[in-house]
């Protein structure tokens, strides 16, 4: 057995707020990424330009900056801003907030142009019969498009699912006690920086590869209605 | 908006984006040279063979960038015989453990991505090589290969502006490159939104121009794909 020298519980803590980081901007990703798909289709240009703005500048910033930006720029924005009211006090943005925007932000923009393709992909026609039966937008939305994006997009959000976990591993910088984190000042107490970064590694590696092959399986299901080839 | 504190940082802004492509260049060169023979590994029937080149690139490409920087930089110093060895005098700089670990993360993705290229070429055109008797150097080097690289681009470019991205990690372990720099002179002035909206722009133009390059290097390679001019 390895020895962590005690520090095991902690490597586990942080693994848990690992996941919990992830699965929060997962869950922030999905909602915006939703969001920009549907900016994207609109029928007023500005709207369209607008997330297409958006969604470049996120996209060639790396994920890193963008951590660094949104946890020590956002500060000073929202005190500036907070200071034309007149308010005084000294507000902080804390890590986790700003490690969820920074790269569930990240997320949203990639999965902008994947829900952007899947609701293309979805015949026209079964949004007219759906119409034709007196459902309204929102109810089409939920029963005739959203299923189907579901099964188009999985496979390609899937994938920015594993970008992300790993991307999680950067909000260590600004001081979120996850994993890599964790790692860190076990190494600075134990001076055995290849131990606990590789046991980290594996911990990363072990979280990506149970994602992999759940996807693989959602990807099945989300497929049931259709007949392979 | 402190505009004459971003103009006064503009060239240390840009002496830092040099040893950004620095990085990245060096990182693409060495990693394309190691990512080829992992791909021609990867693709062979041998189990022998095939089984490192698919945990290289499993491990590599299943961890993030920053545990691996941190591997090499602060990990391998946990071993005397790596300090003691000739070795340390490469391993103990920041520059060298960033293109190494940017090398070792680039090679396994573009490692992946050739394979899936090398798979792709049609089975028919491999048996016709081999019906004319052509020997495997020879099928890769004339068959496979020209088409391979060809169907490799599209991968092989966002790859290239995800290194770009990834090398602003270089800054974690201490290394001055646009991101380093950039951090340190906040650390001084303390004007977070300027300066990293000013590194942000430099790194879009540099991904931008990164994708104007795949575009048109694309168009000349699908030459064959094209009609012939005066024909439409």
């Amino acid at each position: 057995m390895i020895n962590f020298y005690g520090f095991g519980g902690t490597l586990a803590a942080g693994t848990w707020m690992t996941i919990q980081v992830s699965l929060l901007s997962l869950a922030f990703g999905l909602f915006f990424g939703l969001v920009g798909a549907v900016a994207k289709l609109s029928r007023f240009m500005p709207i369209r330009a607008g997330a297409g703005l958006v969604t470049t500048v996120v996209r060639g910033v790396p994920e890193l900056v963008l951590v660094l930006a949104v946890y020590f720029g956002g500060s000073v924005l929202i005190n500036n801003v907070l200071s034309w009211f007149g308010y005084q006090g000294y507000v902080e943005i804390n890590a986790l907030g700003a490690g969820v925007l920074a790269i569930g932000g990240t997320f949203a923009a990639y999965a902008t142009e994947v829900f952007r393709g899947a609701i293309l992909a979805v015949p026209e026609g079964q949004v007219e019969a759906a119409r034709a039966l007196g459902m309204h937008r929102f109810l089409i939305f939920r029963r005739i498009l959203l299923p189907q994006v579901w099964r188009y997009a999985l496979p390609a959000l899937g994938n920015l699912f594993l970008i992300l976990q790993k991307n999680t591993a950067l909000v260590s910088v600004i001081g979120l006690h996850e994993l890599m984190r964790r790692a860190s000042v076990a190494v600075g107490y134990t001076k055995k920086p290849f131990t606990f970064y590789m046991a980290a590694a594996l911990i990363y590696l072990a979280i990506t590869t149970v994602t992999s092959f759940s996807l693989q399986l959602m990807e099945n299901r989300a497929a049931r209605g259709v007949r392979r080839a | 908006m402190d505009f004459e504190l971003m103009g006064q940082s503009l060239p240390q802004l840009l002496k830092g984006t040099l040893l950004t492509l620095e990085l990245v260049g060096l990182a693409l060169v060495i990693g394309m040279a190691v990512a080829v023979p992992i791909a021609l590994l990867r693709v062979s029937k041998r189990r022998w063979l095939m089984l490192p080149a698919y945990g290289y690139i499993f491990f590599f490409r299943g961890t993030p960038l920053l545990v691996q920087f941190f591997l090499v930089y602060y990990g391998l110093s946990q071993f005397t015989f790596i300090r003691e060895s000739i070795l340390w005098t490469v391993l103990r700089e920041p520059y060298w453990c960033s293109i190494i670990a940017l090398t070792i993360n680039t090679s396994a993705y573009t490692g992946e991505v050739l394979r899936g290229a090398i798979q792709a070429v049609s089975r028919g055109q491999i048996e016709a090589g081999l019906a004319l008797g052509m020997s495997s150097w020879q099928l890769l080097r004339r068959i496979i290969g020209p088409q391979a690289l060809r169907l490799a681009l599209p991968g092989y470019s966002n790859e290239v502006i995800l290194l770009v991205k990834s090398s602003a990690l270089a800054s974690t372990v201490t290394l001055l490159e646009l991101t380093g720099v950039t951090r340190n002179i906040i650390a001084v002035t303390f004007k977070p939104v300027e300066l990293y909206l000013l590194a942000g722009g430099i790194y879009l133009v540099m991904t931008f121009m990164a994708t104007r390059v795949f575009v048109f290097v694309e168009y000349r390679l699908s030459a064959h794909r094209r009609p012939a001019v005066g024909t439409v």
